[in-house]
């Protein structure tokens, strides 16, 4: 019941919770939002290519990856980045991979599929005239991309890709299943070992909701605020 | 790269005795459908309802509804798994978590409720934009031919939003069966579970997780195979809501 409620634990391991779990969760979404949106654009770009063969590898790879659930992209990527990184320095054995790197390059790779489908829509909502009058100004392609459209595409579309990071940063809770410690791990830990898990899932839950709200909040004053007036 | 390819791996015996690591595979695949098409009914239920409150024009009651919303968006789903599973019997009072406990299937009861509960809230914001879409006209028509608001709602908004909001809401039905996933950190043996378990008896890692996509796949391409084919059958021409980028899966 609620009658015993022990705020004391909290308080034990705020330090632990914070500086080792938010720590991780923050900087995880942080890096996995800059690669994610990387690696995401370069997907779009490839799949709003002319080349068949490059577009259809690239709506196969973003189809595929969300198709299937994160969870178990996270166990296909745990198993299969030390393979990978054997197979690329020509290692004859798995090498060990940390659990951040693993966690960082599968959350990259699903999370671009995401970032992909948005900037698609980005670069889409250009008028294609504008990619003439680069092209006619004598820009190649990339020049046009980087100098013209990307700009463009990208502020369009700044809210709905803040949007997708909050659902990364919940999203990357679900390291949990590889055991790593990020803000639910480190929290699950210490309910476990004290016996207090009303006390401490509900503080996360708290805490994530704060975060959250306050977040989507703010993306939606910023929404209003970056649109290009025409 | 030494790993050893073993495809015949799924006609060999599982060791809990059940059968083949492929019959791990198929009830694996039916607890997923089990458990996300049981709290697609559920979430289907209380977005309408909730999706409906936040258009109406009682202030208090749309806040409420609005906060509904909020709530079961940003709190992640892996913490309401755990909320529903090891806080909520807790707090209720100790006859009713007792019951909870001892029921027969309770990780499948509450992932189903927490996926429900989850998913409701994302049907809700789509019946919402869905019922606002529609053009103004629709609901002063209702009111000008003498309609109360309740029958307006229920012969003109209504029947109009449900149609014009079926292509979000299969995503959000794609979406609920892959978040059934998310249910085996409370011990739901569904689909990604069992990969998990042929890896982890037979160590055939990539045999386990591509059979799994395989799976995963057919499945997705097969709801929206399904849905397109609904889809068209009541489309009303001219009334398409471009898909609310609300991000997600």
């Amino acid at each position: 019941m609620l009658g015993n409620f022990d705020f004391d634990v909290i308080a034990r391991s705020w330090g632990y919770l914070f500086q080792t779990g938010m720590l991780f969760t923050l900087k995880l979404t942080a890096l996995a939002m800059v690669g994610g949106i990387g690696v995401g654009t370069m997907l779009a770009l490839m799949r709003l290519s002319s080349n068949r063969a490059i577009s259809l590898f690239a709506t196969s790879y973003v189809n595929l990856v969300r198709a299937v659930p994160l969870v178990l992209v996270i166990f296909w990527f745990y198993f299969l980045v030390p393979y990978i990184a054997a197979w690329i320095i020509g290692s004859p054995t798995p090498v060990q991979v940390g659990a951040f790197s693993s966690a960082l390059i599968t959350f990259i790779m699903f999370e671009a599929a995401y970032y992909c489908e948005i900037m698609r829509s980005g670069i889409q909502s250009i008028p294609r005239g504008q990619v003439w009058a680069g092209r006619a100004l004598g820009m190649n392609y990339w020049q046009t991309m980087a100098h013209v459209v990307l700009p463009q595409a990208f502020r369009n579309m700044i809210p709905v890709l803040l949007t997708q990071t909050i659902v990364l940063f919940q999203d990357v809770s679900l390291v949990y299943v590889l055991s790593i410690p990020d803000f639910v791990g480190a929290a699950g830990k210490v309910a476990q070992r004290d016996g207090r898990l009303v006390e401490m899932y509900s503080f996360v839950a708290v805490v994530y909701f704060v975060l959250c709200y306050g977040l989507s909040f703010l993306v939606h004053r910023l929404q209003r605020r970056v649109a290009i007036i025409r | 790269m030494n790993y050893h390819w073993n495809w015949r791996i799924f006609w060999e015996a599982a060791p809990d005795g059940t059968g083949t690591y492929l019959d791990t595979l198929v009830s694996g695949l039916l607890w997923t459908l089990a458990t996300a098409l049981t709290a697609w009914i559920m979430a289907l239920a209380l977005g309408l309802v909730i999706g409906t409150v936040r258009t109406l024009p009682n202030k208090w009651l749309a806040r409420l509804a609005n906060a509904y919303v909020e709530v079961f968006r940003n709190v992640p789903l892996l913490v309401q798994m755990f909320l529903w599973y090891f806080v909520a019997p807790e707090v209720l009072p100790q006859a009713a978590g007792d019951w909870i406990k001892s029921l027969p299937n309770a990780s499948f009861v509450t992932a189903v409720l927490c996926l429900g509960f989850f998913t409701s809230s994302r049907v809700a914001v789509q019946v919402s934009t869905g019922i606002a879409a529609l053009p103004r006209g629709q609901k002063m028509a209702g009111t000008a031919l003498g309609l109360t608001l309740g029958q307006t709602y229920r012969y003109v908004l209504l029947p109009m939003a449900a149609r014009v909001i079926l292509p979000p809401l299969t995503s959000e039905f794609l979406n609920i069966i892959k978040n059934s996933s998310v249910a085996l950190t409370i011990g739901v043996v569904e689909l990604t579970a069992s990969a998990r378990a042929i890896q982890e008896f037979s160590f055939q890692v990539f045999e386990a997780f591509t059979a799994a996509t395989l799976i995963y796949v057919v499945v997705n391409i097969g709801v929206v195979y399904l849905m397109h084919r609904l889809e068209k059958k009541v489309a009303i021409p001219g009334f398409i809501v471009a898909g609310a980028a609300s991000g997600g899966h």
